[in-house]
């Protein structure tokens, strides 16, 4: 028992908390926008690819435990680190020049708030409170079409693009697959990866907006 | 090369306890030789504030030959300055130019209380070494050379990893003030090396303990803390951490404390 205990109590076992709900985060993510796709194939693809999954009781469920376990071992893992890292520093420095970070990596405790909301309003919006309830199509189709909507849509998956570079990155590191022969795919994988998705995910509503989808 | 003379203006961070605010004073150094080290600049302007009866700078030094770990400030917002691979008393003034600012801050970080001016307390990492850091064997005289063979792969790896001097620039570099690096290069260096098996699993678990214990942050992956080691300590060694971290958990030394913890 002391042993568990000790490695979720360590900084390091914080952050392979952080990996490995991580992970699972990004696979369902990868999932959900290959399922998404189905909105190229027309109205009829999409809304049967949704009843599928609305009929498959137990995997429906079973998938949005595992998600919500995911999420909350994330965000309380994540603020737990957040707040000793804000600690650790003490006084700030005058003057502080970057060396080797990025973009995405210093920008993590923003994108990460945006994502919460952004997940919390995309669930409200076609998922709890949809327009036209199992009419999915539709309500992607006619939501999208709503430039604000869209633009909610788009700003939240930019910033699950920067988040999703830096955290498949982040991970690999700390779950410790470092190996000066493979680094440089690490680095390369977390891109493509973080830019597929995302660029594929923008898509929707831009397609949308541009008149390539419509009801 | 040859030798210029510089007239520089420094803003230096003057602190006279860990519970002074603190505050930056500015200085002039002026007919600075190009060929001194920063440090022997830094001498250049102490003595003139010696001699008008001021308390000089106080910063910590040793060898100065960038092997001790004693030496170390951010210089303009970098740690040990703007030379790679560097620490701050091999840094040499013909890396500035005439009439520049310079800002000099100590290491900051909870884990290191300011002492005074550009010192800072470092005994955290050396609690962090006695926390594990070590191999418990009976000394005696050296033994046979070849008595233990050691690939050469594994021992330049034990070497990589060892060259840490533990001056504190990760710390001061990280964004989140972490000794990740630190901690990660001194249980690598063991662990890779036939010496330091007996207390592997044990090794990792006190000395990542003792890191958190000292209120050090925890590592977001940003590099700096590579960037700014005058080592080159390599980010690998974090990754190797983690995974002793994590095999400690699911695995005891034998003949070790580890089964009664």
């Amino acid at each position: 028992m002391q042993r568990a205990l000790t490695l979720h109590q360590t900084t390091i076992g914080k952050k392979v908390v952080m990996a490995l709900s991580g992970l699972i985060i990004v696979g369902f993510v990868i999932g959900h926008f290959l399922g998404n796709l189905n909105l190229y194939r027309g109205q009829e693809a999409l809304d049967d690819y949704a009843h599928l999954l609305q009929s498959l009781t137990p995997v429906l469920w079973g998938t949005r435990l595992l998600l919500l376990f995911a999420f909350g071992a994330h965000i309380v893992s994540a603020f737990s680190l957040w707040s000793r890292n804000m600690k650790a520093r003490g006084s700030r420095y005058k003057k502080h020049q970057d060396m080797a970070t990025d973009y995405a990596a210093r920008t993590m405790y923003w994108s990460g708030p945006i994502l919460l909301l952004f997940v919390v309003y995309h669930l409200l919006h076609f998922t709890i409170l949809p327009e036209h309830p199992g009419e999915v199509y539709r309500n992607v189709v006619e939501g999208f079409q709503n430039p604000w909507i869209a633009g909610v849509y788009i700003t939240g998956n930019i910033a699950l693009g920067f988040h999703l570079f830096h955290g498949i990155f982040s991970a690999a590191q700390t779950l410790g697959a470092n190996h000066p022969r493979y680094n440089a795919y690490r680095r390369d994988a977390a891109i493509a990866i973080s830019a597929a998705i995302t660029l594929g995910n923008l898509s929707f509503p831009i397609s949308v907006l541009a008149g390539f989808v419509t009801l | 090369m040859s030798e210029e003379l510089l007239n520089l203006t420094l803003h230096v961070w003057r602190q006279d306890g860990p519970n002074d605010a603190g505050r930056f004073e500015t200085h002039q150094a002026n007919g600075i030789s190009t060929h001194m080290s920063f440090l022997e600049m830094l001498d250049v302007v102490n003595e003139d504030l010696i001699e008008r009866d001021k308390s000089p700078i106080a910063f910590d030094h040793d060898c100065r030959e960038g092997i001790c770990g004693s030496c170390g400030m951010v210089v303009n917002g970098v740690a040990h300055g703007p030379q790679k691979l560097t620490t701050v008393c091999q840094l040499h003034m013909r890396q500035f130019d005439d009439g520049h600012e310079v800002w000099l801050e100590p290491w900051r970080a909870s884990g290191f209380p300011v002492v005074k001016d550009l010192v800072v307390d470092r005994s955290a990492l050396d609690r962090i070494i006695q926390a594990g850091g070590y191999i418990s064997i009976r000394t005696g005289s050296a033994s046979e050379a070849n008595e233990m063979p050691i690939a050469k792969a594994i021992a330049d790896q034990a070497m990589d990893a060892a060259e840490c001097i533990g001056c504190g620039a990760c710390v001061a570099a990280c964004p989140n003030a972490s000794a990740s690096l630190f901690t990660a290069a001194k249980i690598s260096h063991l662990s890779l090396l036939p010496q330091g098996q007996a207390e592997r699993q044990d090794r990792a678990r006190t000395m990542v303990a003792q890191m958190d214990a000292e209120g050090f942050g925890g590592c977001t992956n940003h590099g700096e803390c590579e960037a700014a080691c005058p080592k080159g300590v390599s980010l690998q060694w974090i990754a190797r951490m983690n995974r002793e971290l994590v095999r400690s958990m699911v695995r005891s030394d034998s003949g070790t404390k580890s089964g009664r913890r």
